[in-house]
């Protein structure tokens, strides 16, 4: 056993490696590229493939292209690029493509702060493409965790053949830690359930809304569809309005009923606390150090981390949410996820938030005093 | 299914074709099919890719795989499955909107030369959206957004791909008798390979502006504009490319790094440590070595970095955090120890130098001017001391001797890890610079 001294996006690198990542294409933005450098690097030594696109939307399109012929695909930027990805994150929810996107985060709008972390695309992560239906994103805190999730991520992405994101931002990715990535535990990989029944194959196959479809490669023993248009289980374009809403309903479902199974977050719950910190992210560690203090004070408060963000894990929010007088939601941007949290306390829980977007971390010092928790 | 035998590639459930009497789209759509006929294309191994257009919605017609993607972006999907897949044929069928909407994929496959053909039915108009002009339309030419003529000038697409590097060009009309070979061998082709089909749009461009087949004919036999082949000069495929780089280049070595703890350390608590100064003085560096000395001694580390876009100019710094638990909050509020190396990095710092309260120590060059502070500072001649072992290990020089000043972790661990870490050239040097340090640190003890 040994240690390792190593940032985000070198861990995020390898993990999708070892997660059977064949192929990656990327374009140059920071805080992103070391990612793009590392798999350019590793992947074509791995079997695989890795390119430089000339813009993101090659980038994503590359990658749906290679996922729809069998590759695990991976694509990384930040929200410059993410802006770009959007029509074609549309096309892979609509396609049923499985893909992992990382998103780097750094200080936005616009061009922003190259260089500086926010976590400001936490909302245009949920509804970042038109039409407003579900993807999977997962938020580390940490260069552990970034490995770990980036792990799940292609497993969820396998699973439900759909956009996976690793929401991640410069402060994770960039910022190196001590690390055993060896003595981290994995789940067992997960790969894409294929066709097997010979015959005409259906690429949108699902008796109830929930199930996905076993899916057929590009290239593979049967001739496959693909289509960015609205169209029915063959992936035959159709006007009819029951074969849409049934595409819609699957869509909507597969990801919604699968809540429980994509929870993931770490509790620390105190007995009697009537404040409970929610947190996501490298904010989640300021809170780790302030309830520290805040407890040695002889304080009783809560934690609630999330690492999965989309879908809101809405049956463990409510359950934590049960019992405490005030929630403090602490996040580096104007408030984005507290909108969640808001929507699922009771009545007469006061949600409080802590938040900033001046490229510096949120302080435990900030979450005790604006917490209020001194 | 035989493939040998396939006398159509049309679909039987999907026909007749979706176009408008008399639509060039048709014509090509059908040659395509024969092409398909004439090279035994196998349907499982042949992708028809297209996106938004009328053109786009011949794919379904098609027996063979098809993927219908985002207007402009047929390449991008079309390279990406060849990428995946090199033994795929795959076959983008795009018009001349896509064209315009999508050009720098059409440059950029063609200059890789990934093997795709590319099938542009160009009619000069958007004929889905309501004949508007596109990159391609004729100047002086009426369309619903050119309604006192086109002023632009039209793309030579066969031009522009030449000049990309597209290593197989060829201009047709889908009236050519001969289009079926000609779609036959640009499909064929190994690498990237592009037949700009012009024709007619019935419904928009070809009324408008009094626009026939004659005409069209005309055009061909008026040698105005060059048809036919206009390219067919070989190179190896994109992904055949690859595979020789990666054969003749020498191999990559590991990156990866192992750290045995073989030092204890004196950390009682966690301490926050800032290295600031300027870019090019290996600060980073530095603080890595630094850290990963001090988890060869059982601490936890983490390491931020800050410096401008600009990475060869203005102040780095490097904030590195060590604990003998798990560290939180990564951020450094308020420096337990401050290194200074540089003007710049003294500028970086101002704010937060001036408010350092009594318990933080500075190790400062001598040359610097700081802002007044309560914070213990220690004058030491870095930049002196450094001239003998080279500016580069400036930093590890100043951090020897902060560790050799405060014995957090043995110094042998720093020594180990420039030795393990460093390339023997560099390494011998920054060996020199930690003692230097470690020298300077004796003269504050002494003072």
């Amino acid at each position: 056993m040994g240690y390792e001294f190593i940032e985000g996006n070198e861990a995020i690198a390898r993990a999708a490696l070892r997660a059977g990542c064949d192929f990656f294409a990327g374009y140059p933005i920071t805080p992103a590229s070391s990612i793009l450098h590392h798999m350019l690097e590793l992947l074509p030594q791995a079997g695989g493939t890795a390119i430089q696109a000339e813009d993101e939307i090659a980038s994503i399109g590359f990658c749906i292209g290679a996922a729809m012929a069998g590759r695990k695909a991976m694509t990384a930027t930040s929200g410059p690029g993410m802006s770009l990805y959007s029509e074609n994150i549309g096309l892979a929810i609509m396609g049923e493509t499985p893909l992992v996107i990382v998103n780097v985060q750094r200080q936005g709008p616009a061009t922003g702060s190259a260089t500086k972390g926010a976590e400001g695309d936490i909302q245009f992560t949920r509804w970042g493409t038109s039409g407003g239906l579900p993807i999977i994103a997962l938020s580390p805190a940490s260069v552990e965790e970034a490995y770990l999730l980036t792990w799940v991520a292609f497993n969820f992405a396998e699973r439900f053949r759909v956009p996976v994101f690793l929401l991640t931002s410069k402060e994770v990715s960039l910022t190196r830690e001590r690390v055993d990535l060896d003595a981290i535990e994995l789940p067992a990989r997960v790969e894409r359930a294929r066709v097997k029944a010979e015959g005409e194959y259906q690429p949108h196959a699902f008796r109830e809304a929930q199930d996905v479809p076993p899916i057929a490669d590009f290239g593979g023993e049967h001739v496959a569809r693909f289509t960015t248009s609205t169209h029915d289980q063959r992936a035959f374009l159709t006007s009819d309005p029951a074969a849409i809403q049934r595409m819609i309903d699957h869509y909507e479902t597969k990801i919604s009923a699968a809540e429980e199974e994509l929870t993931l977050l770490k509790r620390d719950f105190q007995e009697g606390a009537e404040d409970l910190c929610v947190s996501y992210g490298v904010t989640s560690r300021s809170v780790a150090a302030a309830l520290k203090e805040a407890r040695g004070r002889g304080r009783r408060v809560s934690s609630l981390v999330l690492q999965t963000l989309w879908p809101v894990p809405e049956a463990a929010l409510r359950a934590a949410l049960c019992g405490v007088r005030r929630v403090i939601v602490p996040e580096l941007n104007m408030g984005q996820y507290r909108r969640e949290i808001e929507r699922l306390a009771p009545p007469g829980v006061e949600v409080i938030g802590v938040n900033k977007m001046d490229t510096t971390l949120i302080s435990p010092r900030e979450i005790l005093e604006k917490g209020g928790l001194l | 299914m035989s493939e040998a035998k396939a006398a159509s590639y049309l679909s039987t459930e999907t026909v007749p074709l979706p176009y408008c009497p008399g639509c060039g789209h048709t014509v090509i759509a059908s040659a395509i099919d024969k092409a398909l006929v004439k090279i035994k294309a196998d349907p499982r191994k042949t992708v028809i890719v297209t996106d938004i257009g009328c053109i786009g919605l011949a794919d379904r017609n098609f027996t063979t795989s098809a993927f219908h993607g985002l207007h402009g972006r047929s390449i991008t999907y079309a390279c990406g499955l060849k990428l995946a897949r090199p033994e795929l044929t795959v076959i983008t069928l795009m018009g001349d909107g896509a064209c315009g909407i999508g050009g720098t994929h059409l440059l950029n496959a063609a200059r890789r030369n990934i093997g795709i053909s590319l099938i542009v039915a160009n009619n000069f108009n958007y004929g889905m959206t309501g004949g508007q002009h596109s990159v391609t339309t004729p100047s002086a030419s009426l369309t619903s957004t050119t309604p006192f003529g086109n002023v632009e000038r039209p793309l030579d697409l066969c031009a522009t791909a030449i000049a990309a590097g597209a290593p197989w060009v060829y201009r047709a009309t889908a009236y050519d008798k001969d289009l079926p070979d000609a779609l036959a061998r640009a499909i064929s082709q190994p690498g990237f390979a592009m037949i700009d089909i012009w024709e007619l749009c019935v419904a928009y461009y070809s009324p408008r502006n009094d626009f026939k087949k004659a005409d069209l004919l005309d055009l061909m036999a008026g040698q105005t504009v060059r048809f036919g082949q206009l390219a067919d000069d070989p190179r190896p495929e994109y992904s055949e490319s690859c595979r020789r780089a990666q054969q003749t280049a020498p191999g990559a070595a590991s990156s990866r790094r192992e750290i045995e703890v073989r030092h204890s350390h004196r950390l009682e608590r966690q301490i926050g440590v800032v290295l600031a100064g300027r870019a090019g003085q290996k600060i980073r560096s530095a603080a890595a070595l630094f850290a990963q000395a001090a988890i060869a001694s059982g601490l936890h580390a983490t390491q931020k970095d800050d410096y401008p876009i600009t990475v060869m100019t203005g102040h780095s710094a490097s904030e590195v955090i060590l604990g003998p638990e798990r560290i939180d909050f990564t951020g450094i509020d308020v420096p337990d120890h401050v290194v200074l190396i540089a003007p710049e990095g003294v500028k970086q710092m101002r704010a937060r130098l001036a408010a350092l309260p009594e318990t933080s120590v500075v190790y400062a060059d001598f040359a610097l001017e700081l802002p007044a502070t309560r914070a213990r500072v220690h004058r030491l001649p870095f930049a002196e001391a450094a001239q003998k072992t080279g500016k580069t290990s400036l930093g590890v020089l100043a951090l020897s001797c902060f560790l050799e000043h405060q014995g957090m972790f043995p110094r042998a661990a720093l020594e180990e890890t420039l030795r393990d870490v460093l390339k023997p050239e560099v390494a011998a040097a920054s060996a020199q610079a930690a003692a230097a340090g470690a020298a300077l640190a004796d003269t504050i003890a002494a003072g």
